[in-house]
């Protein structure tokens, strides 16, 4: 009785079906979230070292900056840094003598998610640099390297590992946020996904498929994880 | 970080990252402490703060609030009953779900870390409409559920946010509770057991208070993270502060005004729950060393 009830053609890749619109969707689910998590990664650098090595009033800000997104629900965050952001940078190049700018919903998306996820990696890899045994940061500054060459040489390599379960799990998180950007309007999967439903009526069947590509990506993305953990911490073996 | 049987759970592939790796990076779970706040930079910063507020309040339209005061209040509370309801509703269901993970039979086990990683690997929102739009699309086409006594509640949009929220935490705490079950030394059990405790005694007595209070940092910040998404369920019509203020933006045209007061709600709604956790976490005696 439920298998006449279900009408797969709908999921067809072509125009009567809407299963290219959904792996559309998806896909700029995916830019959203590999472009948000990149320039959250970059932020996070920053914020991390900002906070860690900065002078006080450093300090401060990046902890405001990581305290204000931590304590604020994601949707708001969105639609302040989406409304506010595309308003304010109108008001600038209208000052400027440019007339009005077209931002571009991925940029804007970009932009939103990645300082979400700025402010939450900034916390990972704080956390993940204290994991650092000090001696090691001191011997390579007792070698006379640079910071730079710190970072690079000592740093980074050494705080991977401890920095992987949590980054790993906010690579998770900015794929799930980017459903939000639904509510301003940006056609990712969730929301071609209620367009597609509305139109057709097959509300369970459309949410279903895009659960089944969320939960694919999600699993795709673990395995991945796994690879990376697995070489990050191939000097570990003996440590267990 | 428990090396050993974090070895051992690696196993599965559909095995998602430990939840309590980011619990603390997503959701605030500290204040700021009185003492060695007051430095002389910071002095300069609040006061460079204050005329920022000060300007805010100025310049900016706020002749909107009075109007919507009332129903702000009302919002808030709304709020605060969906993360109060959903909270200790999916708490009750964590608890089962992570002890048959750790201790239950395979057909247990298995769905209960299949659901978990279900509700873990999709979006809340995608989740929400699943229930709100799908469900309640397919629950007028059976005569039973018109009839039944829930129906007047059905066509309402609550029950699907609650439901939506509940489900939500269950599978976050749930994932919580099994490191918790799985973390109390079974040296502490031995010991029950060798007392002649039942099976239950054990688990009212000894296993689930010293689970309970292994899992409570992590609960504080789920709490915080279950906060975060209550705004979600205005996407479904249930009228909370969330909802007022769109219903503001609306109606004055005004971009900044009403998110940067929802923001500021929010900001303080985190710091009570915050000092909340704190106060009953610091009257629990802690004598492990």
């Amino acid at each position: 009785m439920a298998a006449d009830m279900i009408n797969w053609g709908l999921l067809a890749l072509d125009p009567p079906g809407w299963g290219g619109v959904l792996l559309g969707g998806l896909m700029n689910s995916v830019k959203i979230a590999l472009g948000g998590y990149s320039l959250g990664l970059v932020l996070g650098t920053f914020g991390a070292f900002g906070k860690l090595y900065g002078g006080p009033v450093t300090r401060d800000l990046m902890e405001v900056y990581t305290t204000l997104v931590r304590a604020v629900p994601e949707l708001v965050l969105i639609l302040l840094l989406y409304y506010a952001g595309t308003d304010l940078l109108n008001r600038v190049s209208a000052a400027l003598g440019y007339g009005s700018v077209d931002i571009s919903g991925l940029a804007a998306g970009i932009f939103v998610i990645g300082v979400v996820q700025g402010a939450y990696s900034t916390e990972v890899l704080r956390g993940a640099i204290l994991a650092v045994p000090p001696g090691q940061i001191e011997a390579a500054r007792a070698f006379g390297m640079s910071p730079l060459m710190i970072l690079r040489r000592v740093t980074l390599p050494a705080m991977l590992p401890h920095a992987l379960p949590g980054l790993s799990n906010l690579w998770l998180i900015a794929t799930k946020d980017t459903a939000l950007l639904a509510v301003v309007g940006f056609s990712e999967l969730t929301l071609v996904t209620r367009q597609a439903a509305g139109t057709t009526k097959a509300y369970m069947l459309f949410f279903c498929a895009a659960g089944v590509l969320y939960l694919l990506l999600t699993l795709v993305s673990n395995l991945v994880i796994r690879l990376i953990e697995a070489r990050a911490r191939r000097g570990w073996a003996a440590l267990r | 970080m428990r090396a050993g049987s974090e070895a051992v759970e690696t196993d599965s592939l559909a095995e998602l990252p430990r939840e309590e790796s980011t619990v603390e990076a997503t959701a605030l779970t500290e204040l700021p402490s009185g003492r060695a706040f007051l430095k002389p930079h910071r002095l300069v910063l609040i006061a460079i703060a204050a005329v920022i507020v000060f300007c805010a309040i100025w310049f900016l339209r706020w002749d909107w609030l009075p109007q919507y005061a009332g129903a702000l209040v009302a919002g808030v509370g709304v709020t605060l009953a969906m993360l109060a309801s959903t909270s200790i509703l999916g708490f009750c269901l964590a608890v089962p779900i992570g002890l048959v993970q750790v201790t239950g039979p395979w057909w247990l086990r298995l769905p209960a870390r299949g659901f978990c990683t279900v509700i873990r690997g999709t979006p809340l929102l995608l989740q929400l409409w699943l229930l709100y739009y799908g469900l309640g699309s397919l629950f007028p086409q059976f005569p039973e559920i018109r009839q039944s006594f829930l129906w007047p509640y059905l066509r309402e949009a609550w029950p699907y946010g609650v439901a939506a929220l509940t489900i939500s935490f269950a599978a976050y705490e749930g994932e919580v509770m099994r490191g918790a079950f799985a973390g109390v030394p079974p040296g502490e059990l031995e010991a029950a057991r060798a007392y002649g405790m039942s099976r239950w005694k054990l688990f009212r007595r000894i296993w689930l208070p010293r689970a309970v209070h292994r899992a409570l940092p992590t609960l504080n910040g789920e709490t915080v993270l279950q906060l975060k998404s209550t705004p979600l369920v205005a996407t479904i019509t249930v009228i909370d502060a969330y909802a007022v203020i769109s219903k503001v933006r609306q109606v004055t045209y005004l971009t900044y005004e009403p998110l940067l007061l929802l923001a500021l709600i929010y900001l303080v709604l985190t710091a009570l729950l915050v000092a909340g956790f704190r106060y009953f976490e610091n009257r629990i005696p802690n004598r492990s060393a």
